[in-house]
């Protein structure tokens, strides 16, 4: 029998407290029952004595203290998965919301899942393509990364996602592929852009959607990521698919933690954060990766909008701590209607240098990118100094990497929301940029491969 | 009350859960810093507060699912590891499970309330004695060894507290738990405890005086660390701070390696488990995993254990150091530690310091860097071992006067500084050559004197001094123009670029660049300041500066990096030779 308790003494904010409930359980999930019937889902906080703190998903808008009902469930929060789950869409708490049937579960999972032992991961050095050209030139994705944009309001951050979940392949195989989202406080029309295209690829079939929408309650979104990512680590590593996983907007999912934190009255850390911000983030990214033995993986692509494009401001910067790297979206290069405008001397992808050469890309990959990098560097500060000194006051090695940057940020960053190059065609549009500069400078390529490459081009 | 919270009243009873912060009343025999089971699952935690009745207990493992009520049992134990063969090529959790074990039990994702040995009960070792029957040994003696790995010989130490005569001294294959000697009526296995917050105490310190060569240019010739020294490397995300911790636990010449990953990334750990068995010591070739012990407690795994894991690794280090080795600690990041530090404080409600750290950080951080060093171990042969402690900080938006860095450079001797626009240009490692330091110059220059050259100080002062007068000829540039330098100004910028470009950067990536000897660092650089003096008196005697950038020497040196270590000395001697003729012929011609 499940006990009620109508104990409620306090609610403040997103929170209620409830008194005389001695079995409550720490992280254990409670419904909360409205006189009118309604049902809502909490999560137990801190259990101090015989009191509760709980965390309504919903929010406590309506509720009172007199009549509000509680139930312990005896258990954590708990989505239910089963191969039907492709192709449709749930809300943020994992329940259909497409009119469809009831997803029947073949099994339910704890929602928090539990850290993958590292002694059973296995790298993630598959080269994924995704035809664009700064990425899987520069900053290559592998299977099993997690690799967020860090984008700003008015950024495109949307169209590259959806243009890397339509062109995103491997070189060698084809295998199984599913596409999870994760929306967290999205308007209506970046989440209907991101259904439209994939129904128009047909992906749709192969995609789950979780969606918490900016006018869905705002403490939902801290189950939705979690939702989204145990449906992603039943279809990887129970159903052997290769998954990749968009949430956005983590923003949108850092402030309401902020808000329960500022509600549990907790010390705040940098710009209000929780100290346990980090932690609460990496107990997401970290379930991205692949496991021995086991033929699926989980791609992470998170996006988050950086407060005043600040890439200090605690949320992508405790990310970037976590994740394998970033892309880095740039307004400079937006201006210039450079699209995608990712720029690629603060992106990283740390686990590229695994991912790239010799039986994975091309040789020349890695040594070519190296010098790219050191290039359009080199050509950006150039730039500035014209700008401070006029022209005359370059050299002639100045303007030739001055050229090189013009031109780069023209054919390689530039390029179609439809055009998808493959590796080669990218790192031979590197050689062709690179020659623009005398041999003297290209220090980080060795002459056998300048010999083959560059040679055999002219 | 339920019969079943009445049956458990005889042991303590939980009041309050609040994430990894757990608090009891009326557990026996509660003391400071004992470890504790926590609920029906019996968790693994450790007391960190007592209050009268009540005790707080920081839980090493996830809390969900636990209530008031539920059970609390003291160990009677401090947290303590297990010391003995079996330590080397294991990985381990922040409290010394080993990560196979819990895969074992659980699968691929951690379970919880798993408890594991530590050192298998199971596999023999050959236990050659070196003690006699009828010899006197204290604390320290070596009484017998095993060849833990092809690498490295296990020297198995009498324990603190046993002193006296040896009665008996077996021979054979042995567990670690089988009794292996007697000494005065007490019986030794291979396998002792050591609580972990105790450092394990030297004979006495000496003054380091030993480079530990790391084969990382920019470290081994600018910022050199000692054997038993202490470095930190702070810098924001993607600086390079795990590539150098990786690249010092690759190459360092010391004989063990603890490496702890606290609070990072889980596929770091599985790169550093696929690769270091694949790689091999330049010395021995064998494998550089059979000096290696791994610490895992990554960022998603529970938080507690993050502030025990660097504690772990420091007295495995010290353990090896007690044997007579060089023994090298890597903590990828301290930062982590320290936000565990918080988090529990935090939940404690302590008062909270600068950026809500508890006010003793930075006796926490002393405390534990003060355990690296150099000296003479315990034991009657008066061997020496050293031990060294690197950690990576990672300050909030790469800020350095926040508390971490801050409390952490007071104490340590080395500082690398990550730099954000090094590593956006791929300059690695992104070292910040005007900011960083050494404090251990001078201890070290004998050494540098007599096993490398003479010359040795020279040149890495002429290198520091161009650099810095780089970045004020950098500055005039920037406002007026690279036409307001004179000649020597300008041949200075080119010869720095040098620097940076063919002698600084290093790739990691690179079979040949990723280790450099101390002697092909010194005549590589050499090459270049060489080229700098002669080029200088050149340009004075009215050379043209364009004339010595075409020189058919400079590709050379641009390129000379990656010469192998075989044909080094050679080829770079021939190279500065080649630099002086060539320029000699240009003066001539100038004339
Ligand atoms: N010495 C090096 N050689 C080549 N690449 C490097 C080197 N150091 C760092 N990198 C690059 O920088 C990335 C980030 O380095 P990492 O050590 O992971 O940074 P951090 O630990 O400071 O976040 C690496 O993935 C690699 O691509
Ligand atoms: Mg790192």
């Amino acid at each position: 029998m499940i006990k009620e308790y109508q104990t409620v003494t306090g609610i403040a904010g997103p929170l209620i407290i409830a008194d005389r409930i001695p079995d409550a359980k720490f992280d254990e999930v409670v419904d909360i029952e409205l006189p009118s019937g309604e049902i809502r889902t909490g999560k137990i906080l801190e259990v101090d004595g015989d009191r509760a703190m709980i965390q309504v998903f919903e929010g406590t808008e309506g509720l009172d203290i007199s009549s509000t009902k509680i139930r312990l469930k005896g258990r954590g929060l708990e989505i239910g998965v089963s191969p039907d789950i492709l192709g449709r869409v749930f809300s943020g708490l994992g329940k259909p919301i497409d009119n469809g049937p009831q997803i029947i579960p073949e099994k339910k999972l704890d929602i928090n899942g539990a850290p993958i032992n590292p002694y059973a991961r296995d790298y993630p050095n598959d080269f994924i393509q995704t035809g664009i050209s700064s990425i899987d030139g520069l900053n290559t994705l592998s299977r099993g990364q997690k690799l967020p944009i860090f984008s700003g309001s008015g950024l495109p951050h949307s169209r590259i996602a959806a243009q890397i979940a339509r062109q995103a392949r491997v070189l060698r195989g084809e295998e199984k592929f599913a596409v999870v989202f994760g929306a967290m406080g999205i308007t209506f029309e970046e989440a209907e852009f991101f259904m439209t295209n994939f129904r128009e690829t047909g992906a749709i079939e192969n995609a789950v959607l979780y969606t918490n929408l900016a006018n869905d309650p705002a403490i939902e979104r801290i189950a939705t990521p979690r939702v989204a990512l145990t449906a992603a680590e039943y279809l990887a590593f129970d159903l052997g698919m290769h998954v990749l996983v968009i949430l956005t907007d983590m923003t949108n999912y850092c402030e309401s933690l902020r808000e329960v934190s500022a509600a549990r009255k907790e010390v705040p850390g940098r710009r209000g954060y929780p100290g346990y911000l980090y932690t609460d983030l990496a107990m997401l990214y970290e379930r991205a990766g692949r496991i021995k033995d086991k033929p699926g993986s989980i791609t992470l692509i998170p996006i988050l909008t950086m407060p005043d494009d600040d890439k200090t401001h605690p949320i992508p910067d405790l990310t970037g701590y976590i994740t394998e790297g970033q892309i880095i979206l740039d307004r400079g290069l937006e201006r210039k209607k450079v699209y995608p405008p990712i720029d690629p001397l603060p992106s990283l992808s740390r686990l590229r240098d695994k991912a790239i050469g010799q039986g994975k890309t091309r040789e020349d990959h890695p040594p070519v990118a190296s010098q790219v990098f050191a290039a359009y560097s080199r050509g950006r500060e150039v730039r500035e100094l014209m700008v401070v000194l006029g022209e005359g006051s370059l050299s002639d090695v100045d303007r030739q990497y001055l050229k090189f940057a013009e031109q780069f940020e023209k054919n390689f960053l530039s390029q179609g929301e439809n055009e998808n190059r493959s590796i080669t065609d990218t790192l031979d549009l590197c050689w062709e940029l690179l020659l623009i500069l005398p041999r003297e400078e290209l220090k980080r390529i060795r002459d056998e491969l300048y010999q083959k490459y560059a040679h055999g081009k002219r | 009350m339920t019969n079943d919270k009445l049956k458990m009243s005889n042991g303590g009873r939980i009041i309050k859960v609040a994430g990894p912060l757990v608090v009891a009343e009326g557990v026996p025999k509660a003391r400071m810093a004992d470890v504790v089971k926590v609920g029906k699952n019996k968790l693994i935690g450790e007391i960190i507060e007592l209050k009268g009745e009540t005790a707080s207990i920081q839980v090493y493992e996830e809390t969900a699912g636990i209530g008031v009520g539920d059970p609390v049992v003291s160990t009677g134990m401090p947290l303590s590891v297990e010391l003995g063969p079996g330590l080397l090529q294991s990985i381990y959790d922040g409290i010394q499970r080993p990560l196979q074990e819990l895969l074992k039990a659980s699968g691929d994702f951690i379970g919880r309330g798993i408890a594991v040995n530590s050192l298998d009960r199971k596999k023999k070792w050959d236990f050659t004695p070196k003690a006699k029957k009828g010899d006197k040994v204290k604390p320290g003696d070596i009484l017998g060894t095993v060849q833990e790995t092809s690498l490295i010989e296990h020297r198995i130490m009498v324990p603190v507290g046993i002193e006296g005569t040896v009665d008996e001294i077996k021979k054979g294959s042995f567990t670690v738990a089988q009794t292996v000697a007697k000494v005065s009526g007490k019986e030794v296995s291979m396998l002792q405890h050591w609580p972990v917050r105790k450092p394990r105490p030297f004979a006495n310190k000496l003054p380091v005086r030993e480079p530990l060569v790391t084969g990382q240019r920019i470290i081994d010739t600018l910022f050199t660390i000692a054997k038993g020294g202490t470095a930190c490397i702070p810098g924001p995300f993607g600086s390079g701070k795990t590539v150098v911790q990786h690249q010092l636990a690759k190459w360092a010449n010391a004989d063990i390696i603890v490496f702890i990953g606290c609070g990072e990334r889980g596929n770091e750990m599985t790169d550093v488990l696929i690769e270091f068995p694949e790689l091999k010591d330049p010395k021995s070739g064998k494998p550089l995993m059979e000096r290696t012990v791994l610490i895992a407690n990554t960022s998603n795994m529970p938080i507690a254990a993050r502030e025990a894991s660097v504690y772990t690794g420091a007295a495995i280090a010290e353990y090896y150091r007690d044997m007579g080795y060089n023994v090298s600690l890597s903590a990828d990041s301290t930062s982590r530690w320290a936000e565990a530090l918080r988090e529990m404080s935090g939940r404690l409600e302590e008062m909270p310091g600068e950026e809500g750290y508890p006010a003793y950080l930075g006796a926490r951080l002393a405390d534990f860097y003060e355990r690296a060093g150099y000296g003479v171990c315990l034991g009657s042969d008066q061997r020496k071992g050293s031990f060294t402690i690197v950690g990576s900080v990672s300050p909030p938006g790469g800020d350095l006067s926040e508390p971490v860095v801050q409390n952490t450079l007071r104490i340590v001797k080395v500082f690398w500084g990550l730099d954000y626009a090094l590593a956006h240009k791929r300059h690695f490692p992104a070292i910040n050559w005007l900011l960083s330091y050494s404090l251990y110059l001078n201890n070290l220059e004998d050494f540098f004197k007599e096993q490398v050259a003479d010359d040795w100080s020279n040149i890495r002062a002429d290198a520091m001094r161009l650099l810095s007068e780089e970045s004020e000829l950098e500055e005039i540039v920037r406002l007026v123009g690279i036409d307001a330098l004179s000649a020597r100004e300008q041949l200075i910028l080119f010869v720095t670029k040098s620097i940076r470009e063919d002698f600084l950067f290093q790739s990691a990536f690179d079979e040949v660049d990723q280790y450099t000897t101390l002697k092909k660092q010194y005549y590589l650089l050499k090459v270049i300041i060489t080229l700098y003096h002669e080029a200088l008196k050149a340009v004075e005697g009215g050379v043209e500066l364009d004339r010595i950038k075409a020189m058919k020497a400079i590709p050379q040196i641009a390129r000379a990096r990656l010469i192998t270590e075989a044909e080094a000395e050679n080829k770079l001697a021939q190279l500065a030779s080649d630099v002086v003729e060539e320029i000699k012929t240009l003066k001539g011609a100038a004339k």
